[in-house]
């Protein structure tokens, strides 16, 4: 199977999970504003979203498109680092050109998968996991699953997480703004022109996104600040 | 005119590829600014050679930039600080009194060392041999207008064709990745209408050599066009990628 | 004076009229069947244009070739390196070009000094060359409309150079290089990259393998075959300085002329006018800036000698001189052509002015070749268009740029016209050994035009020797396969290997190049531009001192055994002195001065060449008689029997 065992192919794979999480962030982040604008309808959504079946089933491909997304990029690391010899160079000068993101994909995308799994701990592991758990007939609490907003402000009111939030926000910025225009590269929908193109509408992209996940991580967190409310955990 | 400049060169020297290489540092005196790098190199094995010492080896031919023979890794760059040029381009006024210079060879997996600076680049004849070229004998061909090709297709090709095949792309990629080298064939022929009856077959066969031996995967960091001594565009690695994924999916 | 020989030599010239020789030859030529062309070995040394599309050419019609190379790949063959352009006579311009107009140029550009059947062979497949090459993908230049380019070049009225950029050489070079990874694909090619030949075997008359060194394990191999083609380039390096690559040498060639090979007009070397002047003592190649910028360039020095002071003293700039003050030396003695005289002429006009004192750099050795003409008529975009990337390239070298000062230049060894002697169908004087490309002598006379070398190159690999090859093998099909444990490769790898062991033992104080450069130096000086006979009998003295320091003094660090560049360079010096020994007796009885060949006492008033056909009209090859005995000559008589022998006249 080509996709498998050539060096494109694998490439390709990279390539298309990584856009594919790419819409789905672009999706998750248009539903967070939500979370400004109307708490209430935030939480329809996240109800909307629960343990149902269709829910279920794209959490689940989406867990699959992380996890592709992750081994592949440890299985090229590996490869790579073995193509590239067992000499490393003695004097190193970074080439005109080359952003810093792309030589680094590798430990942004771990950070970006520390981040997510924070970011599951503090919801997912109370919402959606909490429905599955129930309908398995496990004994919890259900009460607080599909609040939304509840857990959003509960989380944004600790500056430490918002802290760790905006990190991993920021790593995910740097991993977008090259991982975007190198998956339209590596399918091949690139050429001298449209080259400037992707870059700029990916920065754009990519920006929109980090810029609209951080509005409400900074608006719950400065209506926290406001409401003189302490966060619970710290 | 140019001034003279003096300074320390430190110089990757290994016997062979299964031995431990280790840097020598030389000091050099008074070289001349319009001195070339590797006429520098010269002088520095005239005066080993002299001392009855074994002068440094390094590849070298044509020393105009065209060859691509030359391959030294010159203070973190492939052919050195200069842009569009090779090694033998590279000339000293380029460095400064004092200064000290790193010479490494080209180092990748599918690059062994053979002796000090000279490295082994069959690898890229052989991606070449899988399929780099149109499948014709000689003679019984059209006359040469036969087919018309636009200005700038032909152009667009010539910028691809321009390779030189130096493996500073290679040297250059942290992933040991010869994209660069294969697109630029791949891109070339795909271009023109000579080569596009069998631009599937191509693209399919000069990639799986490429893995085969042991080059690693793009990941598009752009080293290899940023070094590249004939400025080849990374544009050729998008449509390699076309090429093969078109052919891929239509089998 | 050199010993004469008075044997005749059979240049196997086909019968009939000119323009249907080749094809009388090939009609009546005897052919190898494919069942037999699979049992049937050739070794191709060399991967040039000519090597290369040999190889790739002989391997397509079925025979098994070895191809041998001294870089670690085929693309690096010093073809690669030319810039301008290849010619054929497809007349896409209009403009009156034709097979014989080309046939014609070449041997008139060659100054009646080559064979008239081959020059027209040459011209008739020019043609298909370019069909071949376009067909493998070669990206010639074209205009809007999607047909081919052309651009005109010296000794031409016409325009009939095709050309790539200024890469023209190395476009061609992977075009052949390209055909030949397809034979190597198809099992029909093995490549020995990195390998050395020093020695051609010799069995009963006929050439049957070849000794070859290993480059990187310095091991002697033998390689036995049914024919061996010599495709090795030039012997230009003689010089030490010159346009050609580092590793660029004539010891294959020498190999053959030492087995009894005959050596054709050694001392036509061409001299190229437009190469960066030398800047020191350092220095290890010249660079050639391309001939086509002779096209939109303009070349002068100064009118007055106060003038040339000045520059030659960095007390003025070009751009000081007014230009009625500039001396446009070419066209004010060539109107007809004026830039653009055949590169001999301009060589020696370049020339004459420095030895008057108009030279115009701190060494009085350069003129200048000022674009400013050609910006102000077309603009800077267009002229950057056109030259950029030499531009950049003279501007890396020199820290100077063309668009603001004109270039400096200088006339420098490029392209030796003479080497092995062939027969019409490129065989060498000994059966079964061929020689193609610049590695012999036939096309050029004692003088190349521009853009020929590559024509004549890929002419010989593609649709020559493929053909002329069958008609040696087609009685040698019941040969069976060599063993290389023939006698004659042990004796021919002992001798190697002696000569190796006897090299490495001088254990001298004297680095190979510091040698080399003497020997440059000798050649240069006595046997360059301007000969005379006094000149050239210094010259052979002189050589046989750099040969007695070459054997006593020379050292060479490290062991045979292994890899060692000394080693290497120090075999092929050692056949260079060889050469220039060959050059110097040449150019010594050849008392005229015809194309790249100038002897101070044959000129007119004008200080043009002054032939003297009654006695000279014949190629002169030299036989090796011995280790330090003086070579015998052989003529071969020159008969134009289509072509009117005059003067060439550039002028009007």
């Amino acid at each position: 199977m080509w996709l498998l065992n050539s060096s494109v192919g694998r490439k390709v794979i990279m390539s298309v999970s990584g856009l594919a999480l790419i819409l789905f962030i672009l999706f998750h982040m248009s539903m967070n504003l939500v979370a400004i604008i109307s708490p209430d309808s935030y939480n329809l959504i996240c109800e909307f979203l629960g343990a149902n079946w269709y829910a279920l089933v794209a959490t689940a491909g989406l867990a699959a498109l992380v996890v592709v997304h992750f081994v592949y990029a440890f299985i090229l690391t590996l490869q790579n680092k073995k193509a590239r010899g067992g000499q490393s160079y003695a004097y190193t000068a970074k080439p005109k050109g080359v952003e810093w993101a792309s030589q680094n994909m590798f430990v942004l995308g771990v950070i970006v998968l520390l981040g997510m799994a924070l970011h599951l701990y503090n919801f997912w592991a109370k919402m959606q996991l909490v429905e599955v758990m129930h309908m398995i007939g496990a004994h919890v609490n259900t009460d607080l699953a599909t609040n939304g907003v509840y857990y959003i402000k509960e989380t944004f009111s600790c500056p430490v997480y918002v802290v760790l939030y905006i990190v991993w926000l920021v790593a995910l910025w740097f991993h977008l703004t090259h991982g975007f225009w190198s998956a339209l590269q590596t399918l091949g929908w690139n050429n001298q022109v449209w080259f400037n193109r992707w870059r700029c509408i990916g920065n754009v992209i990519t920006t929109l996104i980090i810029l609209g996940f951080m509005a409400v991580v900074v608006y719950y967190f400065a209506l926290s600040l406001c409401g003189g409310a302490c966060c619970a955990a710290c | 005119m140019d001034k003279n400049i003096s300074f320390n060169l430190k110089v990757w020297r290994q016997r062979g590829p299964k031995e431990k290489g280790m840097f020598v540092t030389y000091p050099m005196k008074d070289i001349p600014g319009d001195t070339s790098f590797l006429e520098m190199l010269d002088i520095l094995n005239e005066e080993l050679v002299n001392k009855g010492e074994e002068p440094i080896v390094f590849d070298h031919d044509c020393r105009e930039g065209i060859c691509g023979m030359c391959s030294l890794y010159v203070n973190g760059h492939p052919h050195g600080p200069a842009t569009g040029a090779t090694t033998c381009q590279l000339y000293m006024r380029r460095f400064k009194d004092g200064d000290t210079i790193t010479v490494e060879p080209w180092r990748s997996a599918a690059f062994p060392v053979i002796r000090d600076l000279m490295v082994d680049r069959t690898a890229f004849d052989k991606i070449q041999q899988a399929g780099g070229y149109v499948s014709i004998n000689t003679g019984g061909i059209p006359d040469a207008n036969a087919i018309p090709i636009g200005k700038d297709v032909a152009e667009e090709a010539m910028d691809a064709a321009a390779c030189i095949g130096c493996g500073a792309c290679v040297a250059a990629c942290k992933n040991g990745s010869a994209m660069l080298f294969v697109s630029a064939k791949v891109s070339q022929f795909a271009l023109l209408p000579q080569g596009q009856a069998e631009a599937a077959r191509r693209a399919k066969s000069m990639v799986a050599k490429m893995d085969e031996l042991g080059f690693g995967n793009c990941t598009n960091t752009r080293a290899c066009e940023a070094e590249c001594p004939k400025c080849i565009s990374i544009s050729n690695i998008a449509r390699l990628n076309r090429e093969f994924v078109k052919a891929k999916l239509k089998d | 004076m050199a010993k004469i020989s008075s044997e005749k030599l059979n240049s196997k010239i086909p019968e009939g009229p000119l323009a249907e020789k080749w094809t009388n030859y090939k009609a009546h030529q005897k052919l190898v069947n494919p069942a037999n062309k699979r049992n049937l070995d050739i070794i191709v040394v060399g991967t040039g244009l000519a090597g290369a599309s040999a190889a790739a050419s002989l391997g397509a019609m079925g025979f098994n070739v070895l191809n041998f190379c001294i870089q670690d790949s085929p693309r690096r063959a010093h073809s690669i390196a030319a810039q301008g352009g290849i010619n054929a006579a497809k007349n896409y311009q209009n403009d009156g070009d034709s097979v014989y107009r080309l046939f014609y140029d070449t041997i008139k550009g060659g100054d009646y000094r080559a064979r008239e059947a081959n020059v027209h062979r040459l011209a008739e497949v020019s043609g298909a060359i370019i069909d071949q090459c376009v067909a493998q993908g070669v990206p010639f230049a074209r205009e809007y409309g999607g047909l081919l380019a052309n651009r005109s070049f010296g000794g031409a009225q016409v325009s009939r150079t095709f050309y790539a950029r200024g890469q023209t050489g190395q476009q061609l070079l992977l075009g052949a290089y390209s055909a030949l990874n397809y034979q190597v694909n198809q099992g029909k090619v093995k490549l020995y990259t990195r390998y050395e030949m020093l020695d051609v075997v010799i069995i009963e008359g006929r050439a049957r393998g070849i000794i070859a060194r290993n480059l990187v394990t310095g091991k002697v191999e033998r390689f036995a075959a049914h024919a061996v083609v010599i495709a090795t380039g030039g012997y230009g390096n003689t010089y030490f300085l010159s346009t050609n690559a580092m590793g660029s040498n004539g010891s294959a060639a020498l190999q053959c002329y030492r087995k009894g090979a005959l050596f054709a007009n050694p001392c036509f070397a061409q001299i190229h006018p437009t190469c960066i002047p030398v800047h020191g003592d350092k220095q290890s190649k010249l660079t050639l800036m391309s001939e086509s910028l002779r096209n939109d360039g303009r070349i002068w020095v100064p009118k007055k000698l106060e003038d040339a002071k000045a520059l030659q003293e960095g007390k003025k700039k070009a751009s000081d001189i007014p230009d009625e003050d500039r001396d446009f030396y070419l066209e004010r003695r060539y109107p007809a052509f004026g830039n653009l005289v055949p590169r001999d002429v301009a060589s020696r006009a370049a020339k004459e002015r420095c030895d008057k004192g108009f030279g115009v750099n701190n060494t009085g050795l350069a003129v200048f070749l000022d674009f400013k003409y050609a910006i102000n008529r077309l603009g800077k975009e267009v002229v950057k268009q056109r030259y950029g990337n030499l531009f950049d390239m003279y501007e890396e070298i020199t820290d100077v740029s063309p668009y603001e000062e004109p270039m400096m230049i200088f006339p420098a060894i490029h392209y030796t016209m003479g080497g092995i002697w062939v027969d019409y169908e490129l065989q060498t004087s000994i059966p079964g050994l061929f020689a193609i490309g610049e590695a012999n002598f036939s096309d050029h006379g004692a003088n190349r035009l521009g853009a020929s070398a590559l024509m004549q190159g890929l002419a010989d690999g593609y649709f020559v020797l493929p053909y002329t090859m069958q008609n040696y093998l087609s009685d040698q099909i019941q040969v069976k396969r060599f063993s290389t444990d023939a006698p004659e490769f042990v004796a021919a790898e002992k001798a190697v290997n002696d000569k190796i062991a006897k090299l490495m033992a001088i254990k001298g104080k004297r680095s190979v190049d510091s040698i080399h450069k003497e020997l440059g130096h000798v050649m240069w000086e006595y046997v360059g531009m301007a000969r005379t006979k006094e000149s050239l009998e210094t010259a052979i003295k002189k050589l046989a001192e750099v040969e007695k320091t070459f054997w006593s003094d020379l050292r060479i660090p490290g062991e045979a055994n292994s890899l060692n560049i000394e080693l290497e360079k120090a075999l092929r010096l050692l056949d260079f002195i060889e050469i220039g020994k060959l050059m110097a007796y040449d150019a010594l009885n050849r008392e005229e001065s015809c194309g790249g060949h100038f002897r101070e006492e044959h000129q007119t008033e004008e200080g043009e060449a002054k032939r003297d056909d009654e006695n000279f009209s014949y190629v002169a090859c030299w036989r090796y008689t011995g280790e330090g005995n003086e070579p015998e000559l052989l003529k071969e008589d020159l008969n134009y029997q289509y072509i009117k022998v005059q003067q060439r006249n550039y002028k009007n």
